[in-house]
């Protein structure tokens, strides 16, 4: 252990921490703030929200994005919903129970003072997105409508038909926008960055590459913000845009910030299930479906007759059954798991008989057909262009796929990593969402931390740097880094070897997929990590990166990524060997209860498995760091949702 | 099960912006369980390994939100299935034997970058002329305290379903980018928290439109491109608002009934 992991939780009883802290802080006066250049790195729900509220404060702010627009990230892809604490059903919602559900539903692997205060600043995310006219689904007497999302007993979901995160993301977006005209904020549009740059120990701006003309360049700031999402692309298939990449998370790790439970990733169980070895991506369908759709498969294996011939007696409800109070709304990692025993028995449906049926007939004859396409029209339009098959009148086939990764960079109570000046937002950090993620929490963190968090705690680092200019860029710390970017861009040119990028990604995919996916154990894991080395031994001498790097490329945009995946995959697999108990969606088989459920090991593994970089090694050179979990406000307890 | 199609593609092929193109033809054998952007990915695996240059083309949810792709599919913008973004066109829709011509958005307000990409940041410009509700972080009220009637909620999601994708240019013999514009405007127009200032939003965003890109003369081929099956009332009602804000004394704004 040699970094110092102290997350600086404020004192104080939980529900005061916030608020003394925000009292605490060093503050920038307004005057001042014109002074600071802040840049910011992703323009999803956390980068936008964060880049639009330090322009509104007066920051200079830069704000980089490798989309053509802002619009574009990947939050915008997010369906069900938003959950806050407004309790507008009178259902006995408060800000406590968010809290508490959410540490239940991580399966007690998040600090408690993080998600206190998610919960707290739910209801000012749904005000503000209200304001913005964000479309929110309303109810006849004009207040705003909720539905009830996995892991909850309570309705608090907010939602804009099957698009929530796309109407949130605009709305973030838009405020950007406005922040974009009055010049607070200068706008890098496809522009990655492939390189975090320090100075002195503190990180001090980035490296990119110009995607248009292939320019590497240099820019620097008094801090530096990622909201650069998380890995679930290490799989090759998941529910992720095909741009979504671990490099920004990846190299600020080995520039010395702490990568915190790699190997926790959501394994999402409704999505369309794979149909042939071409398919490109996955797509998710909204958990929101699990409302009202029932899940089961056939009692026998390999039944092959359509679902509307196999009788209601020998159908298996089996999340109903396993689990009466919760049925079909369990926890994802839980639902997933239960899908994935089913499809092992055998009794898988579909072409593959990779599949479980999501079935909406019940809920058609309770409710009507037309109340169904009004809450789920559009994710029943888009099932049918994918697969062919109509929802109304055949049940969806659905199976898990990966969908968020809830590790990413550590960070302390002010969003800040071990890197002094870096921040991580959203996704790329690993702080409100334990081992699991409750339905309808991503958007709800990626804006709290945008919004309302960075801004306010990116103020106490600031104050202290108030007289200093930037690190001008022809510093050695920015030329160094510039030339082992360039390096690296060449290297990639010259191996001129015979397979795609796609290849590689692919292999690795499945190596991830198969040993450290929905359930591990130790002989998958160190197989994994016997096959990741050569994967990207081979990769490094084999693959194929035509055209110019000079210029628009987009085999080279996805070669620096993949070989980012390739290193960070071994660590996630080490991570994942290490952590000998079942939380969340981290399933070790070795670790299960005599019912088959996960079984966690709080005298051992209350922790936050902190990684530090050693060396191009990663599975030996790599340093783990633990952050002691301590519980004073929820008790431990096996989660049980029957 | 899946059937497999033989297809001649013919594809725009242009270095950058300022060189001339040309269509190259393809011969590929795909799936019909693919997607269309899928058959695209397999057609450039077998490019890179054959030493040519793949094609470029935006994408990248590939589940028809993020707005990032799109190509004219036979000169249809979005390709022959209705309501349905390129990335969610799947091969079932065409034939054994098809020959498919695929193109980039053609407007002059969308310069070529390279092959099938575009430069679409004119639309951004329109957004930061006025395409947002000017409330601070923070400075908001409860969100119940303002009753919205559930038929306007539903209308403003309507509009609010634009991807920005820019089929509405693509498919306009004008080039006119007015579906864009009257969605993202009506949507704040038609709420009560952006009546405060819908006149200067309505005249800020259709000027910056203009400098741009081409006018409406109401083919109503953008509403028949649209992949979120936005509709053309929204420009009636742009319109409405446009002609109002050229009216409206605008120091006597806070005077006006709402609606």
């Amino acid at each position: 252990m040699t970094l110092n992991l102290d997350a600086h939780i404020p004192e104080g009883p939980l529900a005061d921490k916030w608020t003394n802290h925000k009292f605490d802080l060093n503050l920038v006066a307004p005057n001042n703030r014109r002074k600071f250049e802040v840049i910011v790195v992703g323009t999803g729900l956390a980068g936008a929200g964060a880049a639009a509220t330090l322009g509104e404060l007066g920051y200079n702010v830069k704000v980089f994005t490798y989309h053509d627009s802002p619009r574009r990230a990947h939050s915008i892809a997010a369906q069900g919903g938003i959950n806050a604490a407004k309790n507008y059903r009178n259902d006995g919602d408060s800000i406590f129970r968010l809290f508490y559900d959410t540490i239940k539903g991580g399966d007690y692997r998040s600090r408690e003072a993080n998600v206190y205060r998610l919960a707290e600043v739910s209801n000012n995310i749904i005000d503000q997105a209200t304001a913005q006219g964000v479309p929110f689904a309303r109810e006849y007497g004009g207040g705003l409508d909720n539905r009830s999302f996995g892991g909850a007993q309570v309705s608090r979901t907010f939602y804009a038909r099957g698009q929530t995160g796309q109407q949130l993301l605009l709305g973030a977006y838009q405020a950007l926008a406005r922040q974009i005209h009055l010049g607070t904020v200068t706008l890098y549009n496809r522009t990655e960055m492939l390189d975090l740059v320090l100075h002195e120990g503190r990180a001090v701006g980035i490296t990119t590459r110009d995607l248009l003309n292939g320019e590497v360049s240099s820019h620097s700031g008094h801090a530096v913000l990622m909201a650069t999402g998380g890995y679930g692309n290490v799989y090759f298939l998941s529910t992720n845009a095909k741009a979504c990449n671990v490099t920004a998370t990846w190299r600020a790790h080995r520039k010395g910030a702490a990568f915190a439970n790699p190997s926790y990733t959501q394994i999402h169980p409704t999505c369309i299930p794979p149909a042939d070895e071409f398919q490109s991506k996955l797509t998710l369908m909204s958990e929101s479906l699990r409302n009202d759709g029932r899940i089961w498969v056939p009692d026998a294996e390999a039944d092959n007759r359509a679902a509307a011939d196999i009788p209601e007696d020998e159908r298996d409800y089996y999340l109903e059954r396993k689990y009466p109070s919760f049925g079909n709304l369990v926890p994802r990692d839980v639902a997933s798991r239960n899908a994935k025993t089913v499809v092992d028995e055998g009794r898988g449906i579909g072409p593959l008989n990779n599949g479980v049926y999501l079935d909406f007939g019940a809920a058609m004859e309770r409710f009507g057909v037309d109340t169904i396409q009004e809450r789920y029209g559009n994710l029943f339009d888009m099932y049918e262009r994918i697969t062919g098959e109509n929802p109304y009148e055949v049940p969806m086939r659905i199976y898990p796929a990966t969908h968020y990764t809830m590790g990413g960079l550590w960070v302390d109570y002010n969003l800040e990593t071990t890197v002094p000046g870096l921040f991580a937002l959203g996704e790329a950090n690993f702080s409100d969402h334990g081992a699991n993620r409750l339905g309808a929490s991503a958007l709800m963190q990626g804006l709290a931390d945008g919004y309302f968090v960075a801004p306010t705690t990116l103020a106490g680092y600031l104050a202290d740097w108030l007289g200093t200019d930037p690190v001008p860029i022809d510093d050695p710390a920015f030329t160094e880094s510039h030339t082992e970017t360039q390096d690296r861009i060449n290297r990639l040119m010259s191996i001129n070897g015979t397979h795609t990028v796609d290849h590689y990604h692919r292999e690795l995919g499945k190596v991830i997929w198969e040993d450290c996916g929905m359930s591990r154990n130790r002989a998958g894991l160190e197989r994994a990590l016997v096959e990741i080395p050569q994967i990207r031994e081979q990769f490094w001498t084999d693959v194929k990166v035509p055209g110019d790097p000079n210029g628009w490329n987009q085999s080279l945009e996805k070669a620096l990524r993949v070989a980012d995946f390739m290193e960070m995959a071994e660590l996630k697999v080490r991570d994942a060997l290490h952590r000998e108990e079942s939380c969340g969606g981290h399933f070790r088989e070795e670790h299960q209860t005599a019912e088959g459920e996960a079984q966690r090991d709080d005298e051992n593994f209350a922790y936050v498995a902190a990684w530090e970089y050693g060396g191009e090694d990663i599975q030996n050179d790599a340093v783990l760091n633990k952050e002691p979990l301590e519980f004073d406000n929820v008790s431990l307890t096996q989660r049980s949702y029957k | 099960m899946s059937n497999m199609l033989n297809l001649t593609l013919k594809v725009w092929r242009q270095d950058g912006p300022d060189t001339a193109g040309q269509f190259q033809t393809y011969k590929t054998t795909v799936a019909d369980d693919a997607s269309f952007l899928e058959m695209l990915d397999y057609v450039n695996e077998e490019l890179i390994e054959a030493d040519e240059i793949p094609i470029s083309f935006d994408h990248d949810c590939r589940e028809g939100i993020c707005g990032s792709c799109g190509v004219m599919i036979d000169g249809r913008a979005h390709g022959p299935q209705k309501g349905t973004a390129t990335c969610q066109l799947h091969m079932r829709q065409f034939s054994d034997g098809d020959t498919i011509e695929i193109e980039p958005w053609r407007a002059a307000g969308f310069p070529i970058i390279k092959d099938l990409v575009v430069n679409r940041a004119a639309f951004d410009r329109i957004i930061e002329s006025g395409g947002y509700i000017s409330v601070t972080t923070g400075a908001a009220e409860e969100a119940n305290a303002i009753p919205i009637p559930k038929h306007a909620a539903d209308a403003a999601m309507d509009a609010a379903a634009c991807i920005g994708c820019g089929a509405c240019v693509a498919a306009c013999p004008n080039s006119a980018a007015n579906l864009f514009t009257a969605a993202k405007m009506q949507q704040l127009n038609m709420l009560p928290q952006g009546q405060a200032e819908r006149y200067t939003r309505s005249n800020d965003m259709v000027e910056r439109m203009e400098q741009f890109f081409g006018s409406c003369t109401n083919y109503g081929e953008c509403q028949e491109a649209c992949p979120k099956e936005i509709t053309i009332d929204f420009i009636a009602m742009m319109n409405r608002d446009y002609v109002k804000s050229q009216l409206v004394n605008r120091r006597r704004l806070g005077e006006k009934k709402v609606g």
